[in-house]
């Protein structure tokens, strides 16, 4: 059994209301904390070695102490709950069953970012979110934990949750702020980083929902026991989204560094593929990461077992690995065409470009239509070059990631699959009637023992 | 701060974009820009295609940025070295951006009333690739009038936002913005509101390509058979140097005086741009020079010497497709 640290009074009735939370040992991070000095808390977070859980995986005690702190400026820590990805819903889930953690994680990290006023910035969609984090918010500061003077220690902080307009791109850290000042969600070109000039041109802390939440257990068992969780520099404990065709998809904790093949197949998390069918591919860390077949996700290309941790995954870069992003697991079985699910990941990227920067603008657009051509049966065999060619151009050349995020998933499948998608131009009247399956073309899990 | 671009140093005050220290020391290996607008703040980094290879950071910390970095809305440090076209990595970014601005812009330079004088069209022949791979139909829309004396197409839009920033920054209301997201975003102006501002006409100015044209001139005449002659006026509104441009006896059209990348000098009103068109209301300075290689250069010839930098043997191998093209030419 894994540890928990986030999830671990998930299953306690009423774990969302206050009083039963604070009798399970909630807000004591805060009693605790509050007679630290912001410098001792920050210490212990850089001590963690807590990694931003939000997909980038930037060391949070790092980003903290970037912080400018000039004289009479306010300073602001925002909280990044924007979470659209496909694939990934792991902060709903904390948000909509467990929302005091997460607000204990803010007054903790306010406090140690002198942060006078926070918000809690979520996706248009989520409106349950918001009004189970607004009644808890105003629990909490019923109780004296928010407000003025918070536990009379003289320390005042007010919590805000926003919801956004929904937008995917509102997820980009300076693209949120820009949100959250009340304009349009076009990402900021940078430098000048949020630390030095965020929301309304103060310095501002942009984090993950799960990384604030991750706070909490490390200021109750301090910064070396979390530590000691996890492998190598990925230490703690992280929630997976898992779906798919998995047998029971869902949200899983678990310690980083656990094994691919154990996540997968082992009962206590995914119980294995669903209906007994074999695994063909995993996308392991939300739509913009690149897709993997089963072989190369189960072991590297060292032979050694591949394990859920940022190092692990991204072994052998983009030829061979992929990225631990936001969690967001994705299992595709033998059934699954690699084509169709590239083509809708073309489609949401090509959907949620801001349109600033003209390779991103056009060619998510370019690359879904030509997509969207093999798909239904109207593709060509240079199509798979024109697609490589294009992923290039637009890799690396825009203001904010998701021009990579939207090029990654299409290069990767096709450096992977190459042979489904020729098999998808030479068989077209089968790959329009949905006959595809494993039989058709190359193994994937054979091409992996070969590799 | 000394900045190396394409093995030529210059030194620069600091807070100098590599942009602008490239623009000092001139000729080819100036980066093309099509959303930068010194005049404009805030403008720049969007289009792409102004990017470079920072190779060394700087004195300090001399390690090459990972990634290719806009050089309008990147400042220079001191010791920087930058690779223009010197670098394959920019060469071939670039003609993807080109590719990518052309998905949608559609090639009808021989009807479009901007030809001649369109930034699009110039970073195409120099930059471009023969031939698109796009194959699929491309974005149209309807002509919009935004007051009478403006016609946005839309259709020709490349979305670098100049026109956005100087609605908000040279006027004193937000006239128009953009709608929708990703390649369905377009420049749109509340509810078809008309844009009636006393200096609303410089948005015509600032778009590099042919969307945003000039009512009282389109299609009227070619740019190139045209004589552009400087003039001023006294205007109580704005500075009153403006560019006359002459068909015959008859100024057929009047903008702000651009510089060499196509900038204007100072923003104008529209009494002088629009009202002002008879030779009686101006003071007549003389005949505006214009580059031997603008194609308005055509019948008023005049040579001007290579600058000296096309004299470095690394940039003649860099951009030899070019220099070729130039030499026959």
């Amino acid at each position: 059994m894994g540890r928990k640290l986030l999830l671990e009074h998930i299953n306690v009735p009423g774990i969302n209301t206050f009083d039963v939370y604070r009798s399970k040992g909630g807000y004591a991070s805060v009693e605790k904390a509050l007679k630290m000095t912001p410098e001792e808390i920050v210490e212990e977070v850089k001590k963690s070695g807590l990694r931003g859980r939000g997909g980038a995986g930037f060391p949070t005690g790092m980003k903290w102490s970037f912080l400018a702190k000039p004289e009479g400026v306010p300073r602001y820590l925002v909280c990044n709950g924007d979470e659209s990805e496909p694939g990934t819903f792991k902060d709903r889930y904390l948000m909509t069953y467990i929302p005091h953690l997460l607000i204990e994680g803010m007054i903790v990290s306010s406090f140690a970012l002198g942060a006078n006023t926070s918000y809690i910035y979520l996706r248009g969609e989520m409106m349950p979110q918001v009004r189970i984090l607004e009644r808890a918010i105003a629990e909490a500061k019923a109780k004296g934990f928010l407000g003025k003077n918070i536990l009379g220690t003289g320390y005042d902080l007010e919590l805000y949750v926003q919801p956004g307009g929904g937008a995917y791109i509102c997820g980009e850290e300076t693209a949120l702020l820009e949100s959250l000042e009340g304009k349009r969600g076009n990402p900021r070109i940078k430098p000048p980083f949020p630390a030095i000039a965020g929301l309304y041109g103060c310095p501002t802390v942009v984090n993950n929902v799960e990384s604030i939440a991750a706070v909490v257990p490390i200021i109750n068992e301090g910064g070396d026991e979390y530590a000691k969780i996890g492998i190598g520099r990925s230490t703690g404990t992280k929630l997976i989204s898992a779906g798919g065709n998995l047998k029971k998809p869902g949200v899983y904790e678990i310690e980083l560094g656990l094994p691919v093949e154990e996540f997968i197949y082992s009962d206590e998390y995914c119980g294995g593929i669903a209906n007994g069918k074999r695994l063909k591919a995993v996308v392991a860390g939300g739509s913009s990461v690149p897709i993997l077949p089963a072989n190369l996700i189960l072991k590297t290309i060292n032979n050694e077992a591949r394990l859920m941790s940022y190092e692990s995954l991204s072994d052998g870069g983009f030829v061979s690995g992929t990225m631990l992003g936001s969690g967001g697991f994705i299992a595709y079985d033998e059934d699954a065409c690699i084509v169709r699910n590239t083509w809708n990941f073309a489609r949401f990227y090509h959907h949620e470009s801001c349109g600033q920067c003209s390779p991103c603008r056009e060619g998510t657009g370019w690359m879904e239509k030509v997509l969207h051509r093999l798909e239904y049966g109207h593709g060509k065999m240079s199509d798979m070059d024109l697609l490589v060619d294009v992923s290039k151009k637009i890799e690396g050349n825009t203001i904010c990631p998701l021009g990579d995020a939207a090029a990654w998933p299409v290069a990767s499948a096709i450096r992977h699959f190459r042979d489904e998608f020729e098999w998808h131009v030479t068989n077209a009247s089968e790959a329009t009637s949905r006959n595809y399956g494993i039989a058709h073309y190359a193994d994937p899990l054979k091409i992996v023992e070969t590799a | 701060m000394k900045v190396t671009i394409d093995g030529i140093t210059v030194d620069v005050e600091p807070g100098t974009s590599i942009l602008n220290a490239a623009r000092q020391i001139g000729g080819d290996i100036v980066p093309p820009a099509m959303c930068y607008y010194s005049k404009l703040a805030g403008s720049g980094g969007k289009c792409r295609t102004c990017l470079v290879k920072v190779t060394k950071g700087s004195e300090k910390d001399p390690r090459p940025m990972p990634k290719l970095v806009a050089s309008c809305r990147t400042g220079v440090m001191d010791g920087m070295e930058v690779q223009n076209i010197t670098s394959p990595e920019v060469v071939e970014a670039r003609k993807g951006v080109v590719e990518m601005l052309l998905i949608n812009h559609p090639l009808d330079c021989p009807v479009c009333d901007q030809a001649g004088e369109c930034h699009l069209q110039d970073l195409g022949f120099e930059h471009g690739a023969a031939k698109t791979r796009y194959e699929f139909d491309r974005r149209t829309f309807e002509k919009i009038d935004i007051g009478d004396k403006i016609q946005l197409h839309m259709t020709r839009c490349i979305l670098c936002y100049r026109c956005v920033f100087t609605a908000d920054q040279i006027t004193n209301t937000r006239l128009h913005g953009i709608l929708n997201r990703g390649d369905h975003s377009e420049i749109s102006t509340y509810i078809s509101k008309a844009v009636d501002n006393d200096f609303s006409g410089n948005v015509i100015d600032v778009c590099p390509v042919g969307a945003l044209t000039d009512k009282t001139f389109r299609f009227k005449n070619r740019v190139w058979f045209t004589k552009p002659v400087e003039a001023h006026r006294d205007c109580d509104k704005c500075c009153g140097k403006v560019t006359l441009w002459y068909k015959g006896e008859d100024v057929i059209r009047v903008t702000g005086r651009k510089d060499v990348y196509g900038e204007v000098e100072e923003f104008i009103c529209n009494t002088c741009r629009f009202d002002k068109k008879k030779t009686a209301d101006w003071v007549i300075e003389g005949p505006r020079k214009v580059s031997h290689q603008s194609v308005i250069s055509a019948n008023h010839y005049e040579f001007t010497p290579l600058p000296v930098v096309k004299t470095n043997p690394v940039l003649i191998e860099a951009n030899k497709e070019q220099f070729e093209r130039e030499t026959r030419l």
